[in-house]
């Protein structure tokens, strides 16, 4: 286990921890890495210190408008998308104190997915209306599952469990639309619930990006309160931090960074759920960190955007993230087991 | 270890009892409502003289041909998700486990899309042995996993495990479907998970494994009650953890992976049943299972007729409606304070 620094300059004290602050340029490096990659990676090949000079702008023309307009806001859209997952996943594991209380599986995922298979499949409108509908889709549905989990306040036990419930129903909701859709039209439904980047412009990263923008230092400065949380409702307490009023807080935040993010890609499954644990496994600390979490969401969301891209068969992101996150999270698993831990 | 609460048990011995005896009521009650009531209405005398002496009528052929193995095959197989439910919140001591957890949906997901993309088959006998062999497979590969190292197959460690492998299993598939329109479009409505179209031979080939299953689980009540209390305390008093989960586990697979395979993934039963009983009689789990065990299949085969019923004269597919049913079940429950720890 690592150890705290303290580093103090004048009446200001910094705590912080030499491994994890490694993980964090770690992840960092590796996320900017392969947005590169990614940028550099298609029909017409790139060469990475070519993507870089045209975003310092001593690029070709021909190399500036495939950069900056074609490629670039795909992989800002990963990069963005992904750390509000991994950031969200965060936040409500740690509120309801349970790996398994992801944003995926609690309904909001799932809720997201039913407002844009209605547009799709029902309404039959565009990109943006199907973003606008799957942010609709999740906010109706965290707002339903807030309000019957409220019983003078809300404990992070009732709302997973009632949660469950909400992405019960609308799992199976999701599936009538499916059978009951044309085949062809079904087939676009199944692409999208699976999350992909294929085709993202600006206008998907520019809202993705001023959301993000908004949403994570929120969601920052609720961190410390967060941890104490886990302590449990009555000791954060006497702690002095207003238990009731945090969670809400913090579910506005979670809620809107996934609906946002899901907007952007659809529902990319996994990176919620994997990421915090991946984050967790990567500093060998216990507890929640939403600084490494958010970077782990972009890094794993963007390398396996930049794998679908060398992929011989186009398929969506979504495939690859649940394969990436899933091998990593079984070997950590395993390696830890080695050591004796967990 | 013999008398873990005496008095409690002497107390509420008779009301329980009572209360198996009302749910034995309620299980015959569906069982003739899912032979009389479909998209042609049998009479109750003719519907009994066509299941005890058919006399080759129409309405004796359809009880014979078609309600019957549907409400056989209705019973077993909730009873088996209901058991295996049980069984996995306890292994874990984690209420949202749902026996899919284990793996068990994923790999027999994975296993079906292989058939049905690789050797172009189309039997339901096919995808049944497929999706079994599928579904152990995985579950073997979770275990595995989720108990190496010295602290063996801890809850969490099991939990995370069963995400990780479910992910890669259920991205494998996505990938394998969204190559081929022709397997998505098979694949969409097996995932649904419905009781109709399976004859008496999908009964045949499966109720050994779900007796076996049904058997094991039940001899396990008592050691998963000593497992309840903690890892330390458990081996105090003389039980086995790592034995216990290790037959939990299998009998967890050897239920919810031939129900799966012979309906598809209905997950919801598993997760809702259990944790409902549990509010109604406690953790003690001899009055869990066989509570469970009534439970679900009144839930399968209400939710069976109801599909019926909605959408005469065709029919909603048993697994969306079970969630229908369930999940206000589950919030309910929930909303109402009535949320035991495991």
């Amino acid at each position: 286990m690592s150890t705290s620094r303290v580093l103090r300059v004048g009446t200001v004290s910094l705590r912080w921890q030499p491994r994890v602050a490694a993980a964090c340029v770690l992840l960092t490096a590796v996320a900017l890495g392969a947005a590169v990659s990614v940028v550099g990676s298609g029909d017409f090949p790139v060469s990475a210190t070519e993507v870089l000079g045209a975003l310092t702008g001593q690029g070709d023309r021909a190399t500036e408008f495939i950069v900056l307009t074609l490629r670039l806001p795909r992989a800002l859209t990963g990069l963005l998308a992904g750390a509000a997952l991994g950031l969200s996943g965060a936040i409500f594991q740690s509120i309801t104190r349970n790996p398994l209380g992801s944003p995926d599986i609690i309904g909001f995922t799932t809720g997201s997915a039913t407002g844009a298979l209605l547009q799709i499949l029902v309404v039959g409108g565009g990109t943006v209306a199907i973003a606008v509908s799957s942010v609709g889709g999740a906010v109706l549905t965290a707002l339903a599952v807030y309000l019957v989990a409220y019983r003078g306040g809300v404990h992070g036990y009732r709302l997973v469990l009632v949660g469950v419930a909400a992405a019960a129903m609308l799992e199976a909701f999701n599936a009538y639309l499916v059978t009951r859709a044309e085949l062809r039209e079904a087939y676009e439904a199944a692409f999208w619930l699976t999350g992909s980047l294929n085709g993202r412009g600006w206008d998907h990263a520019w809202p993705l990006a001023v959301a993000v923008a908004v949403l994570v230092p929120a969601a920052l400065a609720f961190g410390g309160r967060l941890r104490m949380g886990e302590l449990g409702d009555d000791a954060a307490q006497a702690l002095g931090v207003p238990v009731q009023r945090t969670r809400a807080a913090l579910v506005v935040v979670g809620v809107a960074l996934v609906a946002v993010a899901t907007a952007a890609v659809g529902p990319v499954p996994f990176v919620a759920l994997a990421a915090p644990q991946l984050a967790r496994g990567l500093t060998g600390r216990p507890g929640t960190q939403l600084v490494p979490a958010a970077l782990m969401g972009a890094a794993l969301l963007v390398v396996s955007d930049l794998v679908t891209l060398h992929l011989p068969v186009a398929l969506p992101v979504g495939v690859v993230t649940g394969v990436l996150g899933g091998v990593y999270l079984v070997w950590l698993l395993s390696t830890e087991g080695r050591r004796g831990r967990a | 270890m013999k008398r873990v609460s005496p008095p409690a048990k002497s107390a509420y011995l008779p009301q329980r009892l009572a209360g198996l005896g009302l749910l034995g009521g309620l299980l015959l009650l569906a069982v003739l409502a899912s032979i009389v009531i479909g998209a042609k209405q049998i009479p109750l005398d003719q519907a009994l003289s066509g299941v005890f002496s058919p006399d080759g009528s129409e309405n004796a052929l359809i009880v014979q041909e078609l309600r019957l193995p549907r409400t056989l095959l209705g019973v077993t197989v909730g009873a088996a998700l209901g058991l295996a439910g049980a069984l996995m919140q306890a292994l874990t001591r984690n209420p949202l486990a749902e026996p899919g957890l284990l793996g068990v949906n994923g790999g027999a997901a994975m296993a079906v899309v292989t058939v049905i993309g690789l050797f172009r088959v189309d039997d339901v006998l096919v995808y049944v042995w497929a999706a079994f062999l599928g579904a152990a497979g995985a579950a073997l590969l979770v275990y595995l996993i989720g108990s190496r190292g010295r602290s063996g197959a801890t809850p969490a460690r099991l939990v995370l495990a069963g995400a990780g492998i479910n992910a890669v299993f259920s991205s494998l598939t996505a990938g394998m479907m969204l190559l081929s329109p022709r397997s998505f479009n098979s694949f969409r409505f097996w995932q649904v998970g419905s009781l109709s179209g399976r004859d008496l031979g999908v009964f045949v080939q499966i109720g050994p494994f779900l007796l076996a299953g049904t058997v094991l689980a039940l001899c396990l009540a008592r050691p998963l009650n000593a497992l309840a209390l903690g890892e330390d305390t458990g081996r105090a008093l003389g039980a086995r953890p790592g034995r216990t989960r290790a037959l939990g586990a299998l009998a967890v697979v050897v239920l919810c992976g031939a129900a799966t395979a012979a309906v598809g993934p209905i997950a919801f039963v598993g997760l809702a049943v259990p944790f409902v009983v549990r509010a109604l009689v406690g953790p003690d789990q001899r009055w869990v299972l066989p509570y469970s065990l009534l439970l679900a299949p009144v839930l399968m085969l209400a939710a069976d007729v109801a599909g019926r019923v909605v959408a005469a004269p065709g029919e909603l597919e048993t697994g969306i409606v079970t969630a229908f049913l369930g999940a206000p079940l589950l919030a309910l429950m929930v909303r109402r304070g009535r949320v035991p720890q495991l």
